[in-house]
């Protein structure tokens, strides 16, 4: 080993990471996403994607869903200091390969071209539950909800038949079954 | 209909129902309708800074010496940004701070006004929380959450930014009656289980130690008996942080003094080889760990905590007890009495081989230092400020760096919130402005800020405050006319070469007493050290005390990084010298 005499602590080693969705809900006040957001930056914690909407107006509460990686120690982290901001009423924590929970995410593709290429790019979306919103003889916008990586790949096989612009929205997430985290 | 009060007549109606006597600050235009109502409460006195980190330092000082949440005012802009650096020491080092600031009219803000600043958004990541007060009708129940959110749980900062035309508006009052409820309920995440766990693992530990921190200072007085009553009686070694010094008696024959980067030698070691470590109130900081991976490897942690997101966070525990620590060891100690009401006896034996390991490392006194007859030794200098002020109940603060480390070692405390320093934010210039607060929290107790002459001169400003007010607080500048732990480390890893560490043109700090209108001394040699000490406690007035000392001593013992506990550098004598390789610079 390197022998120093440097003052500080050399980095230890890193556990495995893994993807969690973290679903937070929070008071809807002026800043509420800054202190979230924030904390996740300040700590070094990545952020893969988020959502956040009212969901109680009564209530004045929003969800916030993010989509993190970490390993668990950090994963433990971000729980626990989320918890300990003010307008933070709950914390719910699942991993992404949980069966009992669904994820999903959703976007809009604006594909243009001739009427075949339309037509191709359509028929390579039939898999999945999508919905035309708006038709053009130049164009078409096609409403996807699904899983990321889903997304991912029609987005690539949508590159050569004309996708001139995506817009994705980050994953939100609901527990199967009757029961409701608390 | 109930009578209308204006938002600055509302905020002092919530401070005195807050009982808060004392607010540190600064007016400026934004606080002036504040600043117009203070002449109606005469039961707030204002002292007035010099500058707005003063302010904070100063309320820190206050807190920390009295376990009351420490009150700041100051303007928007500048005023604000002024106090951010305190209010991130108060973040890291747990002080309970509410501060007040004024911010432009609600309709200019956004607009780059004059003296605008987005003050919520800067100290968002320093406080605990924040508020932007839009709305008059909001802030009595703001300003009384703020108390709320500064004191209880893990302490810490909060700030209420209040619009000017806020402070004008009106709305009803309704008296505020503090709850009287202890820190602990809402905060105690234990069961008796837990507590039954942590007993059995202290019966079945042949080599353990209590590591405690400052969350037993901020847990409260009691806190502090209930850890020496069981430390007596479980006749466990217990070591303690930087911030946690007071806790338990510095002179007590089972204390092995601070651990850590300049702890002692025979502290390190018995964290290092112990088989069961309690942690109480600490929070395994860098400057305390060394290296994780190497860090204690062969004991059982316990980690007692009120602050659930400490746990895990740096070293992971075999048992966590999330709780308040003073009823913590209340529970612990009635257990004990209840189900093990011989363990002192039965436990003194097997920890007796223990005992005779540590005393062997004591007998190295790593604190130890060769001492001259011509120039001042730094740490000789703390002796004899300890020697001659022991009797009298002294307030030590310091400002950061070898002199706090030699005012950590060698100054031994026997009572909590007598010694207030930066820790976790290491602030150079914090230590005469907390003096300031602290003396203004206890008029009549002897107050000293253990200083360098490189820090105290970053807010040497606030002289000028001790002397409107008649505070008698006592710079003891230890002056090497070096940044001295900036230098020390340039001579262990920077092939001596002083960059910038050396100040070339320092006041002459009796002259500059004298200008501040207060009082000069000046030590040169060590027949003279003792004469002038005695003369700096005897003088009623405030002192800056110019102590001469040898400019290149180095403060050891010192861990360097990546090692282990186990691993220290001793001081002069010890002559295992090690050549240090690219990779450790690059570490610093």
């Amino acid at each position: 080993m390197a022998k120093s005499k440097s003052a500080y602590s050399i980095p230890g080693k890193q556990g495995k990471f893994d993807t969690h969705i973290i679903v937070v809900w929070v008071d809807n006040e002026a800043g509420v996403l800054a202190r979230v957001a924030g904390l996740f930056s300040s700590r070094g914690y990545s952020i893969e994607s988020l959502a956040v909407a009212e969901v109680d107006p009564k209530l004045n509460i929003s969800r916030i869903t993010i989509v993190t990686t970490g390993t668990p120690q950090v994963i433990q982290q971000i729980k626990l200091q989320l918890k300990k901001l003010v307008p933070v009423h709950k914390v719910a924590d699942f991993k992404k390969e949980d069966k009992n929970v669904i994820f999903k995410e959703m976007a809009l593709l604006k594909v243009v071209g001739n009427n075949s290429k339309r037509k191709k790019a359509i028929k390579a979306c039939k898999k999945y539950n999508v919905v035309i919103l708006d038709k053009t003889n130049k164009s078409v916008v096609i409403q996807i909800t699904a899983l990321r990586r889903e997304i991912d790949k029609l987005t690539k096989n949508l590159k050569s038949l004309g996708l001139v612009s995506t817009s994705r929205t980050g994953a939100v997430a609901m527990t199967r079954g009757s029961e409701v985290f608390k | 209909m109930s009578k209308l009060y204006s938002g600055a007549e509302i905020v002092f109606k919530c401070l005195e129902d807050q009982k808060v006597e004392h607010v540190f600050g600064y007016p400026g235009g934004a606080v002036l309708p504040i600043y117009d109502e203070l002449k109606n409460h005469s039961s707030i006195k204002h002292i007035l800074v010099r500058h707005e980190q003063g302010a904070g330092h100063a309320a820190e000082g206050y807190a920390r010496s009295t376990g009351k949440p420490g009150v700041v005012f100051v303007t928007s802009g500048p005023g604000a940004t002024n106090v951010v650096t305190a209010l991130a020491d108060a973040f890291m080092d747990s002080v309970p701070l509410v501060c007040i600031s004024g911010q432009v009219p609600t309709h200019l803000i956004g607009t780059d006004a004059f003296q605008e600043c987005d003050t919520t958004g800067i100290t968002r990541p320093c406080t605990k929380h924040n508020w932007l007060v839009k709305n008059i009708k909001d802030l009595p129940k703001t300003i009384h959450k703020a108390f709320e959110v500064a004191t209880t749980g893990r302490p810490g900062p909060v700030l209420v930014d209040i619009p000017k035309d806020v402070q004008f508006q009106k709305t009803s009052y309704k008296k505020y009656n503090k709850q009287k409820k202890s820190n602990g309920n809402s905060n105690n995440f234990f069961s008796q289980e837990d507590i039954n766990e942590l007993i059995k693992l202290m019966s079945q530990s042949s080599k353990p130690i209590f590591y405690t921190g400052g969350g037993v200072i901020n847990s409260g007085p009691k806190a502090s008996k209930l850890l020496r009553e069981l430390v007596s009686l479980t006749g466990f070694p217990i070591t303690s942080t930087l911030q946690g010094l007071g806790a338990f008696p510095g002179n007590d024959n089972q204390f092995l003094g601070m651990l850590g980067m300049h702890g002692s030698y025979e502290a390190n070691n018995a964290m290092h080889d112990c088989d069961l470590m309690i942690n109480i109130g600490a929070r395994f900081d860098d400057r305390i760990t060394g290296k994780i991976d190497e860090f204690s490897p062969k004991s059982k942690k316990v980690h007692i905590d009120i602050d659930p997101s400490s746990i895990n966070k740096n070293i992971k525990v075999n048992l966590p007890i999330v709780g308040d620590v003073a009823q913590v060891i209340s529970s612990t100690i009635k257990t004990i009495k209840k189900i093990k009401p011989g363990f002192a006896k039965s436990n003194n034996q097997k920890i007796s081989k223990w005992w005779e390991k540590i005393q062997k490392w004591r007998s190295i006194k790593s604190f130890d230092f060769i001492n001259s007859t011509e120039t001042i030794k730094p740490q000789y200098a703390v002796q004899r400020l300890y020697e001659l002020t022991k009797n009298k109940d002294t307030y030590i603060t310091t400002e950061v760096g070898q002199h706090q480390m030699w005012a950590a070692q060698h100054y031994k405390f026997d009572k909590p919130n007598r010694w207030m320093t930066s820790g976790g934010l290491g602030t150079m210039g914090y230590g005469l402005p907390a003096a300031v607060g602290v003396q203004v929290a206890h008029p009549n107790k002897l107050v000293v800020d253990i200083a360098g002459e490189a820090s105290v001169l970053m807010t040497m400003q606030e002289m000028s405050t001790a002397v409107q007010y008649s505070l008698p607080i006592k710079i003891f500048i230890l002056n090497n006319q070096y940044m001295g732990m900036v230098r020390q480390w340039q001579e262990l890893l920077h092939e001596k070469n002083y960059s910038e560490s050396y100040t070339a043109a320092l006041p002459d700090f009796v002259k500059l007493a004298e200008a501040y209108g207060c009082v000069g001394i000046r030590a040169k040699t060590p027949d003279e050290l003792d004469d002038k000490i005695i003369e700096m406690i005897n003088t009623d007035r405030p002192v800056i005390f110019d102590c001469m000392v040898d400019k290149e001593e180095n403060c050891f013992p010192m861990i360097p990084s990546g090692k282990p506990h186990n691993q220290m550098l001793l001081g002069p004598n010890d002559q295992k010298e090690t050549k240090i390789t690219k990779k450790g610079k690059a570490l610093v």
